[in-house]
């Protein structure tokens, strides 16, 4: 599992993130760190399109993602 | 600015208490002038492109209101301690080149020192007091039409993460500065009920202001909406500019999507443009006319998208 936090930033930046660790793991699951809603329905956007599956669990400070082939 | 004091003046005809695309203030009973400014920061990598952007948007509200812009002037913020002068005259001569273009003179600007560059500009036009193009005045019955393909705050943003393909760029630079002169033209022959262009609230934030507190509706058809096609593939790669869900939550309470409609139909109807196209009232046995007309002027995108209907009030419905 790789892990990517991309909390602070701001879009397209978590999506651009997430896309470069899919794209240097491609047999990897990923989690992915969030700090707002947008960022999240873009990342699961982004990991729908490339057949991940996606789990979301809200944290105290956030959302954590898991993006699973 | 809602905070402020409203100011009263008999000659002005459209002022800041509205969603008017531009001030109008009457000089005689033959002219008023028509005046607004906008400056943003760079949304393309070229400088020269940005500056024709930068003045395409500008002009448009001057159009939008059915005036004949005459002269500009430039507002630029510039980091000159860490930028090349070189870009900036890029940008400044993107800029003249798409005011001449216009017919409209440059007579000046400002610049200020600024950690971001930004650019835009204040244009003052002309027009007669009573030929004013409000964007209320939909009346039941009209049809709309929209005068370019939306999408281009999702390239801008695919232009930001480094995803977008030279096709999309391509296709949204040239909406992007395509002068909006010559639909404007063509409205006020062909003889409009309201205009108003399409910016930074999306296609049903602006379709909003045209209705809100008035007893009209509108119906827009999705699949009849021009959009740049890559914008589709963009989007569903997650790349949807933040302003997007903004605009959704600040008009949702307005809007009634048909349940069913794929997520991208949202995402493209409230995508915040820049440098949008015209979106026109008007009387459904003139629209083919108009319809045809911008198709021979080479505005080629533009389509009837939705009518007005006489209620429920202030509605709009998707399907």
């Amino acid at each position: 599992m790789i892990e990517i936090d991309v909390r602070g930033l701001s879009c397209p930046i978590p999506v651009v993130r997430t896309k470069q660790a899919m794209d240097q793991n491609p047999k990897e699951d990923i989690s992915v760190l969030l700090d707002f809603e947008v960022a999240v329905e873009n990342v699961t956007r982004l990991a729908q399109s490339r057949g991940y599956k996606v789990v979301r669990t809200d944290t105290d400070d956030g959302y954590e993602l898991s993006l699973r082939l | 600015m809602r905070d402020l004091p409203q100011q009263s003046d008999p000659n002005l005809i459209a002022g800041a208490e509205g969603y008017e695309d531009a001030g109008v203030y009457k000089l005689s009973n033959d002219i008023a002038l028509v005046q607004t400014l906008d400056f943003f920061t760079p949304i393309v990598d070229d400088a020269y492109t940005f500056g024709k952007i930068a003045v395409t948007n500008a002009l448009s509200d001057v159009y939008a209101m059915g005036g004949r812009p005459l002269t500009a002037m430039n507002i630029v913020c510039f980091p000159a301690t860490k930028m090349d002068l070189s870009i900036l005259n890029r940008v400044l001569a993107g800029g003249l080149d798409k005011l001449q273009e216009a017919e409209v003179t440059l007579v000046g600007g400002h610049s200020v020192e600024d950690p971001e560059l930004k650019y835009g500009l204040s244009v003052t036009g002309l027009i007669h007091p009573d030929k004013v193009v409000f964007n209320r005045g939909c009346v039941p019955g009209d049809r709309l039409i929209l005068t370019k393909p939306l999408g281009t705050g999702i390239i801008s943003t695919a232009i930001k993460a480094g995803m977008a393909g030279e096709k999309a760029i391509a296709r949204a630079v040239y909406s992007m500065t395509a002068l909006n002169k010559k639909a404007a033209e063509l409205m006020l022959e062909v003889g409009v009920h309201a205009c108003t262009d399409v910016t930074g609230f999306g296609l049903l934030g602006h379709a909003c202001e045209m209705i809100e507190g008035t007893e009209a509706a509108i119906i827009i058809d999705s699949s009849a909406v021009p959009y740049i096609p890559e914008a589709r593939e963009m989007a569903d790669m997650g790349l949807v500019p933040g302003g997007t869900t903004r605009n959704r939550c600040f008009r949702e309470v307005m809007v009634d999507m048909e349940p069913g409609l794929h997520i991208f139909v949202s995402d493209i109807l409230f995508d915040p443009q820049t440098s949008g196209g015209l979106l026109i009232s008007l009387p459904a046995e003139k629209a083919g006319e108009l319809l045809d007309r911008l198709h021979q002027e080479g505005i080629v995108d533009a389509a009837i998208i939705g009518r007005v209907e006489a209620g429920p009030a202030g509605r709009i419905r998707v399907h």
